[in-house]
């Protein structure tokens, strides 16, 4: 019964991040009508009515957008999630690889790191260095070490008790190798699943930091700026809040749901690890 | 539980220290001299330099560092370089809509997710269950933003129920203030809320697994008041956890939330003192944030210490 289940979420999860990424690859060619290209009197058309998601209030086609938007989005949360992998998943094998004080120093510094409230610090970044997307990408990766590092440091600290380590110590390899040519490898599974959460955490936090007008400027396309620029509208046409929302909902849902059968598929016994 | 405490305080005490270094070297580095920007372009040098020194930018980078700090101490937290009042008394305003949005959210969050979990978790694999689980992934793929224009949709466009934005002021009325923050308060609960059933499900699922369970069934207990009596009080440690965590995210997501619905809270005024270059204002409200947050993960802590004597001698 189990075993159905997680295919079935593996199976819709990698279907809907399949069509947002098709979607993004084909925007950098191909999109139905120009992104920018502005057609006021084909303004505020429903979807269906020669525009398969209908225009907006500049008669720019909502299809076009969403999927320039959904390239952006990506582009935002696969470099923010390599940051934090990139520089958390190396704190986290020194932690547990060196103990005493430098997993000390390392640990508290991520405590201190968890307490600030991701959302203010993204907003003090951008305050001070100015609203783009490459420095809404800072302020989300920025959140994403301590949390590869926190992951990271528990998962080898497990392995360190294991005897293929303790061989490996034997055999005269010094801590560093054996992080990088034993723990490494053994750990790739959790950080792959954790990596599809933050993924999915990081195009929520691009859609909200440019919702707020912090994130990618015009004319980048951005489904965050694009529900920013419907608020005024809702009332007259709903669509263009529901569908750029429509692409996110669907898009974090298929992170989640990827990441759930990823971890059930990679390794059974983290079942009851997620929070 | 007196050496827990001195090594909890302690730590408490040191996370502020650094963070309130790492906030004031973040908005020390900002180019620009505020005194300059707000006297324009055509100012002279020296009244310039004597706008500097009455707000207190002179001297060295350590001795503005220790101002602010002790300001901030017995509640000065300095004054605004645009509107030229105190610092504190603009936060207080505001606090006075961040925070019962923030704890209104909450209590949704908490009314809604804990009954909702642990039907669920009653109900492991059965269509109930799935279809509560369902509705959580659903739910923690929704921007609250998001929630927030669809509600005002339906509940202001459409039905006239509610009024799109605004707040009245508590001095018009309590009802008509809570009535104001009610669309808000749903939409920054409504994510919230699905991480929390799902929290509530797991821990209750584990606890129903334990032997005493069993027991309590076998003297004769029937399944809800197993579960109400033995198994929901153990495992509520986790989702305190996460209660504390969320109330924190509460405070500081209510920003964005503030902004649809055009509430005059800690969000707009961090966006106004933002693109007013005032930075004082900004710097003291993400400090008052980070106190915050810091303040309510040393109160779960403590709470645990009282509820479960075991995590005392832990860490």
């Amino acid at each position: 019964m189990n075993r159905s289940r997680l295919n079935w979420s593996l199976l819709i999860g990698a279907l809907l991040v399949s069509i947002f990424a098709v979607a993004a690859v084909i925007s950098l060619f191909w999109t139905p009508y120009d992104v920018t290209g502005m057609n006021i009197s084909a303004r505020l058309k429903v979807p269906g009515d020669g525009y398969f998601l209908g225009t907006d209030h500049f008669g720019r086609d909502l299809l076009s957008m969403i999927m320039a938007g959904a390239q952006t989005s990506i582009a935002v949360a696969v470099i923010a999630v390599g940051i934090g992998m990139g520089l958390g998943v190396p704190l986290g094998l020194a932690a547990a690889g060196s103990r005493g004080w430098l997993d000390e120093v390392i640990m508290r510094g991520n405590d201190l790191a968890f307490a600030f409230p991701a959302l203010v610090i993204a907003i003090l970044i951008t305050a001070v260095f100015g609203a783009s997307a490459v420095n809404a990408i800072i302020a989300i990766g920025i959140f994403n070490i301590p949390v590869f590092a926190r992951l990271t440091r528990g998962a080898a600290l497990s392995l360190w008790s294991r005897e293929f380590i303790l061989a490996a110590r034997v055999a005269g390899k010094g801590a560093a190798r054996i992080s990088v040519e034993h723990i490494l490898p053994n750990i790739a599974n959790l950080l792959i699943v954790q990596g599809t959460i933050q993924f999915s955490l990081g195009i929520l936090a691009e859609a909200g930091l440019s919702y707020v007008g912090l994130g990618a400027q015009p004319p980048t396309p951005s489904w965050g700026r694009m529900l920013a620029d419907s608020q005024t509208l809702v009332g007259l046409a709903p669509h263009l809040a529901l569908v750029p929302g429509l692409a996110i909902i669907l898009t974090v849902l298929g992170l989640n749901l990827l990441g759930d059968g990823l971890r059930d598929l990679l390794d059974p016994k983290l079942r009851m690890v997620r929070r | 539980m007196i050496s827990y405490l001195t090594k909890r305080l302690a730590s408490l005490f040191a996370s502020l220290l650094v963070a309130s270094i790492v906030i004031f070297t973040v908005i020390e580095v900002i180019p620009g001299d505020p005194a300059a920007y707000m006297l324009g372009m055509n100012a002279r040098a020296d009244t310039i330099a004597a706008l500097r020194s009455e707000l207190g930018l002179d001297g060295g980078v350590l001795e503005r560092y220790l101002a602010w700090v002790g300001g901030m101490l017995v509640g000065d937290f300095g004054t605004s370089y645009t509107y030229r009042t105190p610092v504190a008394d603009m936060i207080a305003d505001r606090l006075w809509i961040s925070l019962p949005l923030a704890l209104y959210a909450l209590c949704l969050t908490i009314v809604i997710a804990i009954p909702t979990g642990v039907f669920a978790a009653s109900r492991r694999g059965q269509a109930g269950d799935y279809g509560i689980v369902g509705a959580t992934q659903i739910g923690v793929a929704i921007p609250n933003f998001w929630f927030a224009m669809i509600l005002i949709l339906i509940f202001a466009i459409q039905l006239r129920w509610f009024s799109a934005g605004g707040f009245p002021g508590w001095e018009k009325g309590f009802w008509l203030s809570v009535k104001a923050l009610t669309l808000p308060a749903i939409a920054l609960a409504l994510p919230q809320a699905a991480i929390l059933t799902r929290v509530m499900r797991s821990s209750l699922i584990e606890v129903l697994g334990e032997d005493f369970m069993r027991t309590a069934r076998a003297k004769g207990l029937t399944s809800w008041q197993t579960i109400l009596h033995h198994g929901l009080r153990n495992a509520l440690i986790p989702v305190l956890t996460i209660i504390g965590l969320q109330f924190a995210f509460l405070l500081a997501g209510g920003i964005i939330i503030e902004q649809v619905f055009a509430l005059p809270g800690l969000g707009r005024l961090v966006f106004q003192s933002i693109s007013q270059r005032d930075l004082i204002v900004v710097e003291s409200v993400v400090m008052l944030l980070v106190f915050a947050v810091i303040m309510t993960n040393f109160l779960v802590d403590l709470a645990y210490a009282v509820v479960d004597p075991r995590l005392r001698v832990a860490r």
